[in-house]
């Protein structure tokens, strides 16, 4: 068990943190907050990612040629790590900086028609609003 | 074991702003802890062989989204107003996910394992020829500009999209409140 643990410490870690960015996006009122806390909840899915292409003892994914420019025909023995996760996040990073850019502009939006970004304080105008929009 | 030790000080620090995160009130403190947060994690993508991954995440994750963070706080408070937090409910959910998670967690091979079936299926291929057949020694620049290259120009359409979005919430955003809209930071994200 102790063993397990051992050889899947990075796992655990990433899912502590993971966890602590969904309880920051549950539970904070604050919609500034709650992107900041999807963004944490991200990183840490994009750990996860890199930590299973890793391999014991590899390298970064760049072919090491000869040194003078011809076929890397005699760098086999080279262990690399695997490259399809990195390409996975590198495009799943610049997928999440447009999600919290239009997360962002949502907020701007909001402040500018309920003049908040508390989650409650914004439920309760809208309360009120639809109250007075039937009365 | 040099290099664990550093991998388990980065983790380290990486807890320790994610609770002092959840902790913080002030947002400008939550938002520049982040971006530390954003930078910590590269490092750690350093140590994993993720190179491309580090330089993107240290531009785009601690830079970009920072700045894009602070330049909308311009136009927002900057206390978050305290005592109403739920907490019960969210720990009660975040424990029972957290324990799921765990659990299929453990099932997975070891880390860095070369054995792992990940590491057999396309990747192998990648690795052996991309070289030969394209002349680019960056395997992750390979998949990503060609063999993914349909993939990657739909990554493009998302975010084109999602600038168009941020414009047009914008635009609407106009009118009710005197408070200045920003028009700067839309034209960043589509350059992007």
């Amino acid at each position: 068990m102790l063993d397990q643990l051992l050889s899947h410490w990075n796992y655990i870690i990433v899912v502590l943190l993971m966890m602590i960015g969904l309880f920051i996006v549950i539970s904070s009122m604050n919609l500034v907050k709650k992107l900041v806390g999807l963004s944490l909840f991200q990183t840490s899915v994009f750990l996860f990612y890199i930590s299973l292409g890793k391999i014991e003892g590899g390298t970064a994914p760049i072919i090491i040629t000869g040194g003078h420019g011809d076929h890397g025909n005699s760098t086999h023995d080279i262990l690399y790590s695997n490259p399809l996760p990195h390409v996975l996040i590198l495009t799943a990073i610049v997928v999440g900086v447009a999600t919290t850019a239009l997360g962002l502009s949502l907020v701007l939006r909001i402040k500018a028609s309920f003049n908040s970004i508390e989650e409650d304080e914004i439920l309760a105008e809208k309360r009120v609003m639809k109250s007075e929009g039937r009365s | 074991m040099a290099a664990m030790l550093i991998d388990l000080t980065l983790v380290g620090f990486m807890l320790a702003i994610a609770v002092m995160i959840m902790f913080s009130h002030r947002l400008f403190a939550i938002i520049v802890m982040s971006g530390a947060y954003s930078l910590i994690s590269a490092a750690m993508f350093v140590n994993l062989d993720a190179v491309d991954v580090a330089f993107t995440e240290a531009a785009v994750g601690a830079g970009f989204s920072t700045v894009l963070f602070l330049a909308a706080m311009a136009w927002l408070p900057a206390e978050e107003k305290r005592d109403k937090a739920l907490v019960v409910l969210p720990l009660l959910i975040c424990v029972v996910v957290g324990a799921l998670l765990l659990w299929g967690v453990m099932a997975l091979p070891p880390l860095g394992d070369p054995s792992a079936v990940v590491h057999h299926h396309v990747a192998p291929r990648y690795l052996a020829e991309s070289y030969d057949k394209l002349h680019i020694p960056n395997v992750v620049t390979t998949v990503l500009a060609s063999y993914r290259g349909f993939d990657t120009l739909g990554e493009t359409i998302v975010i084109f999209t999602a600038g168009i979005g941020v414009l047009l919430i914008l635009k609407g955003a106009t009118g009710r409140q005197p408070s200045p809209i920003p028009h700067d930071d839309t034209e960043d994200t589509d350059e992007k």
